[in-house]
Formats: structure tokens, sequence, C-alpha cells
């Protein structure tokens, strides 16, 4: 074999290589990311209260709708083209929150609307967040287990 | 043939040049040199795969005009780009009524495709080629990472690509330099082909490190096999290893005993002027296509680059391969330009 599975293979370029990778400003990253997806948090609880006071909303339905309006909010502003930008700064801020699971939707349903609507859009539009709901669901599953049988 | 090295006796010579880049790349150096500056990526189509096909047709029937040709006038087109199957440069080819071979060596294409075309015509087989090849920032993010409006972030060891089309029309011209009217026309006197090399990187983002070996390696067996310094050439090129890339190149020229810092220049490196999130520089097939249509051979017409040597260099992944855990090949062809002759 060649390649990275050659034993010769130059580790000395490869470490090289690494002691040119730039640091990860940690502190930065962080504190851009608490402030977006606090702020996204609190738009949240914020069309919380104004459901509960405006539509008389409480417990599952309101939590619901609070969702769909986030949803909605988050695909929008990717169909705008500003998501990418947000999360271009925001990192981890803006892709955790459900407005960032409705980016990984919306956008590649965007991208592939080119290829048609059956293969094209809806085929392709959990490529990006396929992975989200295939562990999301088997941790839930497991978690939902456990809960069971402890 | 010497080593790895074809040198060419009868001199095909790059006769004419034609470019197109788009708005983020005319902001930079090429701006001011290109054919065409577009002023929207998508070049009035609605997808960005007929965009970059239509860039590369505008480059290809440029390049013939620029040369004074008629379309008849041409024996064959080698073409290629980033997109699976090459359908860039194939869809590219059914516009035209001349042959076409289809090339791929990811961003090392247009010197593959110019080694090609100078072999061609210098072995009298055909009397001009046109070797051509593009890419475009928003089809090559679709096939090789996420979907453009998906708010992830970038890792700062990654490059830009270059949305951009080039062509350039290679021809036998004989030897008598009398019909040139005192123009000067570069000839391509030599051409390296590029080994695959691979020394186990497998970030993605960081494609400038894993070509930075195949760039070193085919500059080092040009220098070897033509027997010369370094200082012979005025300008080195490589194509689009980045600001890292090229630093990780020179230092593994200079272990070798050679130094090319005084006068080498990365295509990548210099195409942009803005640094937004282009955080190393640009790459794609045509960086270097339209930097060296554009500006360099403007450059070479004039006299002020009088020796260089173009050593495009390309990433062989696919999303396959890197998905399943592969190093990245990387390859590097090369050919010598000269003006003196």
């Amino acid at each position: 074999m060649t390649g990275k599975d050659n034993e010769n293979f130059n580790q000395n370029y490869i470490d090289y290589v690494h002691s040119f990778d730039p640091p990860t400003k940690h502190f930065k990253n962080c504190l851009r990311a608490f402030l977006v997806g606090g702020l996204i948090c609190t738009i949240g609880q914020f069309l919380r209260v104004i459901f509960e006071e405006a539509l008389g909303l409480s417990g599952d339905e309101l939590a619901g709708t609070v969702s769909i309006a986030l949803i909605f909010l988050g695909t929008l502003l990717t169909g705008l083209g500003v998501y990418d930008r947000i999360g271009k700064h925001a990192g981890a801020g803006s892709i955790v929150p459900i407005t960032g699971f409705a980016n990984s939707v919306c956008s590649p349903a965007m991208e592939f609307k080119t290829e048609g609507y059956v293969y094209g859009m809806a085929a392709k539009m959990f490529i990006v967040a396929g992975p989200i709901i295939v562990f999301g669901a088997l941790s839930g599953t497991i978690v939902g287990l456990l809960y069971l049988l402890l | 043939m010497k080593g790895h090295t074809i040198v060419f006796q009868n001199k095909p010579r790059i006769v004419a040049t034609g470019t197109i880049a788009g708005p983020k790349e005319c902001a930079g150096v090429v701006g001011n040199f290109v054919d065409k500056a577009l002023l929207e990526d998508t070049f009035g189509e609605d997808t960005y795969e007929k965009a970059e096909c239509k860039m590369l047709t505008f480059a290809v029937r440029k390049a013939i005009e620029n040369g004074g040709l008629t379309e008849e006038d041409v024996d064959l087109l080698i073409s290629g780009d980033l997109l699976n199957q090459i359908i860039s440069a194939s869809f590219t080819a059914r516009d035209f009524d001349f042959p076409f071979l289809g090339t791929y060596s990811a961003c090392s294409t247009m010197t593959e495709s110019m080694a090609l075309a100078a072999m061609l015509v210098d072995g009298g087989y055909i009397k001009r080629a046109v070797a051509a090849t593009g890419s475009h920032f928003s089809s090559a993010e679709r096939q090789y990472r996420y979907p453009l409006e998906l708010g992830n972030t970038r890792p700062p060891q990654s490059q830009w690509t270059v949305t951009a089309a080039g062509a350039t029309l290679i021809a036998d011209m004989g030897g008598d330099k009398s019909c040139f009217q005192g123009k000067k026309i570069p000839a391509i006197t030599a051409a390296t082909l590029g080994r695959v090399v691979d020394y186990g990187i497998t970030d993605v983002n960081n494609m400038g490190a894993a070509m930075a070996t195949a760039a070193a390696d085919t500059i080092l067996t040009n220098l070897q096999d033509m027997e010369r310094d370094a200082r012979y050439y005025d300008l080195i090129v490589t194509g689009d290893l980045g600001a890292l890339g090229s630093r990780l190149m020179k230092d593994l020229l200079w272990e070798k005993g050679v130094d090319v810092e005084p006068n080498h220049v990365d295509c990548g490196e210099i195409i942009y002027n803005v640094i937004e999130d282009e955080f190393q520089g640009g790459s794609g097939a045509g960086c270097s296509a339209v930097v060296f249509g554009s500006y360099l051979y403007e450059k070479l017409k004039k006299g002020e680059i009088r020796r260089m040597l173009f050593a495009a260099t390309g990433a062989l992944l696919s999303t396959v391969s890197s998905g399943q855990g592969e190093s990245i090949p990387c390859i590097s062809h090369a050919v010598s330009i000269e003006i003196d002759i």
C-alpha cells in the first residue's frame, strides 16, 4: 500500500504541517457562540411569553408553536442568504439551536433544487441533517430504555 | 526526453489566451487583465454548472479570436475541469466542431493540457490546439463540500475555489520569427510530467500542504533534468498552493538545497485582494488558468518575464476517497515558457 498506509510515509512532514496549524481561539469562539446562541434562545423565550399572553397557549402546544416559529425564522433567514453569514461568526451558537437544524435542511433543499424536485430537492434535503436525525433518534431510544429500566 | 522532462524541438508557441473571471476574482490582480470580468457569478444562467460551462466556452472562443483565427483553424481542444465526469469541458466541446480530448488532474489540468497540446504540436501531428480549463466556486463547493447557504464555519487552512476560466491557443509558428512583427510570442520549451506524490496528508481542508509535496517534486525534477539552477527562471509559478502550501513547498525545496524564495509566486496566493474567507488563497483549476492567461501572459508578452516555470498542482482526491479515510495523492505538471527563442 502507498499513501497513509505506507509504513514509510513521511510522519516528519505531517508533524511539520501540523506545526503550522493556527491555534483555535476557544475563548473567542465560545463567547460568540454563547452570545448568539443565547440571543436565539432569548428570542424563543420572548415568543413563548408573547404566545402565552396573546394566544392563550400552554404546555406542549406552546412549546410546539415556539419551535415552529423559530424553524420558520431559521428557514426564512437561510432563504434570504443571511443565516450562513451569521453562522460564519457564531459557529456553534447558530448551529446547535433549532434554527440551525432548519438551516441544515433548507440549505441543501435550495442547492439541489436544480436537479429536480423529487430526486434533487426532496432526496438531498437531509444530506446534512440526516446524521442528526439518526443519532438523535438512537440516543433518544437508548436514554428512553435506560429510563424505563432504572 | 530527459528524465521526466520532454524538451521540445520545434518550440510550440502560446499564440493567444482567453480568460474570464468572476466578480470576487476581478477585484484582485487579474481584474485589469482578463478578457471579460463578470458582474455576477451566474453569467446569466440558472445553474452554476451551466455558468461554469459557459465561462469555459467563452474562454476557448476568446483565445481563438485573440489569436486572429477562426474555429476552422483549430485542430483540437484539450480540456478538463473539477466536476464529476468533467462535464464542463465535455459540454463546452459540443459547441465546437473540432475534436476534443478530456483531461483531468484536478487543479493541475491547465498545465497537463498545455503539455499535451505542446507535444502534439511539436510532433507535427496537429497545427493548433486550444488547452483550456475552468472552475466555479459554487459548483465545486456543492460537489466537494457543503451547500452554500449552510451556516458552518470554514477552517483557517482552507482555500477558496476560484470562479474563472482560461484558455491558451498553442500553435506551431515555424522557425521564422519575422512573421511575429517584432511581437514577443512565448514558446513552450519543455514539459515536466509529474509523478503522483503522497506524503499521507488526510486533511481535505489543507490541500495546500498535500500539494506542496508534488510541486516541490516536479520543480526539482525539472531543474535536475534540464540541469538548471533555480535562478535560470525569472519566475517559478505554482498553481494553487495558497500561502501555507507555498511556505511548505519552499521549505521542502530548501531541504534539497534549492532556494526558490526570491522568484517563486503562487497563483492562489496572489489572486485575491480582499481577505474575507479565502484564508490561504484561491484554489481550483481556474485559478492557475486565469492568472497565467491574463496577468502572467501579459508580462511575458511585454518581456517583463523572460523565462518562467509554470507548475500547477492538483489534489487527486474525491469525496468518496476522503470519506473512506484515504490520504490525498497529488500531482503537478510543469511547463517551461520562454520568450527569447
